[in-house]
Parts: C-alpha cells; sequence; structure tokens
C-alpha cells in the first residue's frame, strides 16, 4: 500500500523571533520562543504538539524545548542533515508523520545564535575532527573552504554558459532588498541600495560582491504541521502541503559536486521539483508566487530552472524581464530573503509562504496567491515544498 | 546582581560621571623631544622626515621637528614603572576599583577618537586634563554583561594653547569563569601553513604520493573505471579492488574563482583556486599559479606541478600553457 502524502497535511501555525545581530539569550530560548509563538498561531496548547522535527545542525534537543514550553509527550521527531538543505525536509518529516499517523501535530523548528555565536562564514577553517574531515581536506589545502567560494565555482561555470547572469544576480539582490525595505521585520527595512552601491560592495569570492550574500542572523522560525482535517477548523484558513520532497541527487558531495559532467545546475532539486508535482498535480504555470532559498544571488537561478518556470540557462532572462518583482510572473522572496530579511536556514521562507497563500505577506502580491512555491538550500541534499490554499 | 543590588550599584558608580581624573592641569614627565619621538615612530613604522629628520625639518617651513599628533596621548602616560608599582590612584582608578570590587573586573578598551589642533615642537611641555565623561546603561555584548566609560582629555602646551583632545572608551564587563589557558611554547614563533587534510584510510595513500611529488588517479582494478576524489568502492560496479595509474597533470580550466573575504592565515593572495579537468578523465580541484586573474578563463589549457607551498605542504599547483 501507497500513501500520497498531496493534501493530507496542512501548515496552521508560524512564528519567527525577533532578527536580530545579537539575541542576549540561549538558542534553547529562542527555539522555545519560536515554538511556542506558532503554537499559539495555530490556536493549539503546547500539549496539543506530539511531534517535532529539526536540524541535525540545531544544538537545542527537542526535549530541551518540550519541557521549555511545556509540550507533553512525543511520539514523533526527525532530523534532517545538510545544512540549509534541510529546511522544507521539517515539513517533509511532519507531512510523513501527520499523513500516517506517527503524530498529529508536528512543531518544525530552527534556532540559532547565527551571528553572536557560531558564525556559518566562517566556513570549515576551523578544526577538522569530524568524518566529513576528509571530503573537506580535498579543498581546505587550496584554500577553497568558504560557503560563498563552493557556490563561486558553481556561478564562474554557469556564467560561461549563460548570458547576463551578473546583471540578474543584481536584480535578485536589488529586488529582495525592495521587498525588504518594506518589511519592518526584516534586517534591512528602509534600507534599499542601487546598483552603484552593488558594484561598489566589497568583493567576498569572484563573481561574488558583498550583496550577493545572504546574511548571519540571530532569531528562530517555527511552523506547526497537523492534518488537513484539523486544520479547517483552526484560527486561520488552512495552507495546505500539495507537494513535499527532497533529493540528493547522483554523484553528490556536500556543497562541493564538481566532478558531475556539467556543473552549472542542481540535478537535485530538479528530482524534488519533479517529486512534488506529481504529488501535487500542479505545474510550474500553476505556481502564483515563490520563497526560493538564497543564501546566494545566482541558486535563485537554477532553481527557476530546476522548477520550470523557464529552460536552462534562461533564467537571468526570466529575472531581467521583472518575474520576481510584485508585478511580476512570480513574486520571489517577498519577505526580503535570507539576503535582506533573515537567515534562519529557510525556515523563515516557509512561514512567508505560508504568509503568501493566506495573504498575509507585508509584500503581499495584488494578484491572487493559490499555490506557492517554498524551497531548501542548494549545492547540499535539498528539497522544495508546494504550499496552495484548500480547494 | 539583584536588580536591587544593580539599582544600588548604579546610583554609586553614576556619581563618577563629571569627576575630574587628575588634580589639575598634569605634566608630563618629559617635554617634547627627538629622542622619544624617534623611538615612537621606529615602532609604528611611521618615516614623515617632519618628525624624525632633523636637516629636512630645519630647510622645511616650520624649520623645526614636530612631534606626530597620533603620539599626544605619549608623553603624559604613567610609563613602565606602572607595571612594578600599580597605577597611582586618580578619579580613574577610584572608579575602575569599584567596578572591580563589584564584580565588573574585565576591561577593553573598545575606541579612541582623538582630534588635533595645534602642533606640538621639540621643547614643548605637554599638559593634561581629563574628566570621566559618561557611563553608558548597563549593556549585554558578546564579552559580557557591564558598562562602557568614556574620558575625555584636553591636552595643551606651555602657553595653553589646545593642541588637541582624546576620547578614550572602555567597556567594564564581568568576564565569562575562564578556562585555564593552555600552555603556549612562546619561544618559538609559529608561521601559519595551510589547513591540511586529515589523512585517513581512504585518502592517506594520494597524499603520501602527494608528498612524493606523484599525483595518483585511483583506478578500480575490476572494470578500469578512474574516480577522484578517491573513495573505497567503485561507484561502476562495486568493486573494492583498485590500483592507481599516476596523472600527466595535463590539464583544462573548467571553472575558477578568485578568494577575497576572509582570507586566511598560511595562504598567499591573489589566491586562485580551479576545477581542472586531467587529459585522464577525472577532475582535480587545485591553485592556479603563475598568471594574472584576468588572464584566467574557462577552457584554457594548463600544466601542473607538485610543489612545496609552505613549511609543512605540498600541493599540485597549475601553471598557463604558454602557446
Amino acid at each position: 500500500m501507497t500513501i500520497n502524502v498531496s493534501g493530507e497535511a496542512a501548515i496552521a501555525g508560524v512564528a519567527n523571533t525577533e532578527f536580530s545581530k545579537n539575541s542576549g539569550v540561549s538558542e534553547l530560548e529562542l527555539a522555545s520562543v519560536a515554538v511556542r509563538d506558532a503554537i499559539a498561531d495555530a490556536g493549539l496548547k503546547p500539549s496539543d504538539v506530539d511531534g517535532m522535527t529539526t536540524f541535525t545542525l540545531d544544538n537545542t534537543d527537542e526535549i530541551e524545548i518540550a519541557r521549555a514550553v511545556g509540550i507533553g509527550d512525543l511520539t514523533f521527531y526527525s532530523r534532517v542533515p545538510h545544512g540549509g538543505g534541510a529546511a522544507t525536509g521539517l515539513v517533509h518529516q511532519a507531512v510523513m508523520a501527520v499523513a500516517t499517523g506517527m503524530a498529529e501535530v508536528v512543531v518544525c523548528y530552527r534556532a540559532l545564535n547565527g551571528r553572536s555565536g557560531h558564525r556559518y562564514s566562517s566556513g570549515v577553517a576551523g578544526p577538522l575532527l569530524t568524518s566529513d574531515a576528509i571530503h573537506w581536506g580535498w579543498y581546505t589545502p587550496y584554500g577553497l573552504m568558504t560557503p560563498a567560494s563552493w557556490v563561486a565555482m558553481y556561478t564562474q561555470r554557469y556564467m560561461h554558459l549563460a548570458e547576463d547572469v551578473q546583471d540578474a544576480m543584481f536584480e535578485i539582490a536589488h529586488v529582495q532588498r525592495q521587498y525588504a525595505a518594506k518589511n519592518p521585520a526584516a534586517f534591512f527595512y528602509q534600507r534599499p541600495f542601487d546598483r552603484a552601491d552593488y558594484d561598489a560592495s566589497r568583493p567576498i569570492v569572484s563573481p561574488f560582491k558583498m550583496l550577493d550574500c545572504c546574511m548571519e542572523t540571530d532569531g528562530g522560525s517555527a511552523v506547526v504541521v497537523t492534518t488537513a482535517e484539523r486544520a479547517k477548523d483552526l484560527k486561520h484558513p488552512a495552507v495546505i502541503v500539495k507537494g513535499v520532497a527532497q533529493a540528493a541527487a547522483a554523484d553528490m558531495e556536500s556543497m562541493t559536486s564538481f566532478y558531475r559532467p556539467e556543473i552549472a545546475r542542481i540535478p537535485s532539486m530538479d528530482i524534488a521539483a519533479k517529486m512534488a508535482y506529481e504529488q501535487s498535480g500542479l505545474c510550474a504555470d500553476d505556481i502564483d508566487a515563490a520563497v526560493i532559498y538564497d543564501a546566494f544571488t545566482p541558486i535563485v537561478l537554477w532553481q527557476l530552472e530546476s522548477w520550470g518556470f523557464c529552460d536552462l540557462l534562461e533564467a537571468p532572462k526570466f529575472v531581467l524581464d521583472g518575474a520576481l518583482r510584485s508585478d511580476g510572473r512570480l513574486p520571489t522572496n517577498t519577505h526580503g530573503g535570507q539576503l535582506s530579511e533573515a537567515y534562519i536556514h529557510g525556515v523563515n521562507g516557509i512561514v512567508e509562504a505560508t504568509r503568501l497563500v493566506r495573504g498575509q505577506s507585508v509584500n503581499q502580491p495584488a494578484k491572487e496567491v493559490n499555490n506557492v512555491l517554498v524551497t531548501s538550500g542548494v549545492g547540499v541534499p535539498t528539497g522544495g515544498a508546494l504550499l496552495g490554499r484548500s480547494d | 546582581m539583584t536588580p536591587e543590588q544593580t539599582k544600588a550599584f548604579e546610583e554609586k558608580v553614576y556619581t563618577f560621571v563629571g569627576k575630574p581624573i587628575y588634580k589639575g592641569p598634569r605634566r608630563g614627565y618629559d617635554d617634547v623631544n627627538s629622542a622619544m619621538i624617534r623611538q615612537w615612530c621606529e615602532v609604528m613604522g611611521e618615516k614623515n622626515p617632519a618628525y624624525v629628520d632633523q636637516d629636512w625639518a630645519e630647510k622645511s617651513t616650520r624649520g623645526h621637528l614636530i612631534a606626530p599628533p597620533a603620539m599626544m596621548y605619549a608623553w603624559t602616560q604613567e610609563g613602565y614603572k606602572v607595571a612594578s608599582e600599580g597605577r597611582p590612584t586618580d578619579g580613574q582608578v577610584e572608579m575602575v576599583k569599584f567596578f572591580d570590587s563589584h564584580g565588573f573586573s574585565g576591561s577593553l578598551g573598545t575606541n579612541v577618537d582623538q582630534e588635533y589642533f595645534a602642533e606640538a615642537k621639540v621643547g614643548d611641555a605637554i599638559f593634561e586634563e581629563s574628566v570621566i565623561e559618561s557611563i553608558s546603561e548597563q549593556k549585554t555584548t558578546a564579552r559580557g554583561v557591564g558598562y562602557f566609560f568614556e574620558t575625555y582629555a584636553k591636552f595643551t602646551n606651555q602657553d595653553d594653547v589646545l593642541l588637541g583632545t582624546q576620547r578614550f572608551r572602555v567597556f567594564k564587563f564581568i568576564p565569562p569563569e575562564q578556562e585555564e589557558a593552555a600552555p603556549t611554547n612562546s619561544d618559538t614563533l609559529e608561521i601559519p601553513t595551510r589547513v591540511a587534510a586529515p589523512r585517513g584510510q581512504d585518502n592517506k595513500w594520494w597524499w603520501d604520493a602527494c608528498d612524493e611529488g606523484k599525483i595518483l588517479i585511483q583506478r578500480c582494478a575490476s572494470c578500469g573505471a578512474l574516480r577522484h576524489p578517491p573513495r573505497p568502492m567503485c561507484g561502476v560496479c562495486q568493486s573494492t579492488e583498485w590500483d592507481t595509474i599516476e596523472s600527466s597533470l595535463d590539464g583544462e580550466l573548467f571553472s575558477f574563482v578568485e578568494m577575497h573575504h576572509p582570507k586566511f592565515p598560511g595562504y598567499q593572495y591573489p589566491l586562485l583556486v580551479g576545477v581542472i579537468s586531467l587529459a585522464e578523465g577525472t577532475r582535480i580541484i587545485a591553485n592556479v599559479v603563475g598568471c594574472d586573474v584576468k588572464d584566467v578563463e574557462i577552457g584554457m589549457k594548463l600544466k601542473g606541478k607538485v610543489e612545496r607551498v609552505d613549511e609543512k605542504t605540498i600541493l599540485p599547483q597549475f601553471y598557463p600553457v604558454n602557446n
């Protein structure tokens, strides 16, 4: 017997903590606040929760949060590996749990002191004592040891094959900053920039400038998933998870899959897209808006190709035609994204995608929004989810 | 501290604001002189002849040597005896002791702002008047919980001409409990080297061969498929038997980046890293050297050499092939 998860689960509550450069509180507190507020947003009680999912990267144990927040017995818990690649994987796990009856209400969370504590921009330069050490050892002696450098390697190749890539990278950074400038929760609220600022911004790893790179943020985000049936009677209109998938394509390394025939694309996301579309019966034309993981500007381009919004190598043209803008074909990262709202490893993106379906985004597009794509971090095994209104 | 204790502490500590640090203007132990100027400039790497070249200065429009303006605060400092005798009591010392006695024993100088209005020449006497200008509200920083205090100093000469001012900002905080510092061997200065690959069962043989000047490519003993980076099983036929071939290091650039920020100790910049397609059919990541970044392009022919790049590291490096 197989179960099609499409339509079986819904997002009922979401919340972010305040985003800052120095939260002044523990990661346990950030996580507890995000989880508590997401439960409250759903109109549920902590004791209603019986499942939790998070990142393997997360430093805070589920049971610590459960005890702090007053969540009782847990019958489902799951951690997803691969850094930001886990984001929609949290929903993926929760959906399977509720669809199969393993749990009825699952909270997905991620909380980190990503600026005042361990900073991801420091890359893998620190002590290398993990099982992954040998892998990184093929790169560290040559100095290729930051996330920006790994993604820049794919980008240089993409620039060799496609046209107008740098202009498209600016357009992505710029559109998202303009959204953030109108989002009071965003780090860059009321702080837009222009092309001259972009061109003058500090080089990080060629071809990346500082404004092509996401921030480092202290903050937390959480999402409550329950059955579509139960969501009907809760506070907000149900945001149905119509499709959710995660994938690691063949010949994968964490961030450094430089050995495939072509590297200017994301085959893992191609697979996730195909699966999510098949589950939901939706296609690219049905998607009205998107929250696309944006640790760096060009990864948005490749994901647009993976999800079929344009052909391979055509994403720069798609973007430069204004597609990501509020009145464009696919308003994208309307919260400002991780480039300009906050970097909570994609889970603030699930919050925004939910708000877009509810009609509650601070930059809600004028058009009707029925279905929204949200994706996880790429370069690592990744995934995506299609959220939409109940029919 | 309980909220009540904090309140009582703050009531007392804020009474230091506005207090002068010295009783009246304090004169530097030495007047402005060329020996101290020369030593200061030597330490700072300052070579301006207006400070250090007597002949040049005499022929200049000033006609005499001047002291570097940034040296202003140095003339009135207490000097080496602080280390053996401690700092003589003054308004700032009293305040710092008060902070210390309430647990705020950590000190971190955070900012110095100087403004200059007139030059000091050899022979001038320097006077300092200082005041505790402000103490912040309680702040939480990465260092801990504490207060910023700011002193404001005015420097004048024997004719009461204002030479400059200085604001000095210090964070006094409750230090987190420290683990015992690991003993360090301070006799030898260690030059940073590149972050080495840890060597394990699946890769040690490769790096050992690299140390001997050879770049090997793993070959499946069953089906002959080449693979890099090395791994214990062939992805084509699942055999765990393998041998190696030696690469010719003839290559072509498949992609590349130039590293700008952050800069890592032990690496030489500009730093170019390439994905290189080897003639044998596998790819390798390595530095591209011997050329300017503006001349680097995807598809260019490269030739690798195994070279020592620092005291501990031997790596393949790839050079452009000149046509």
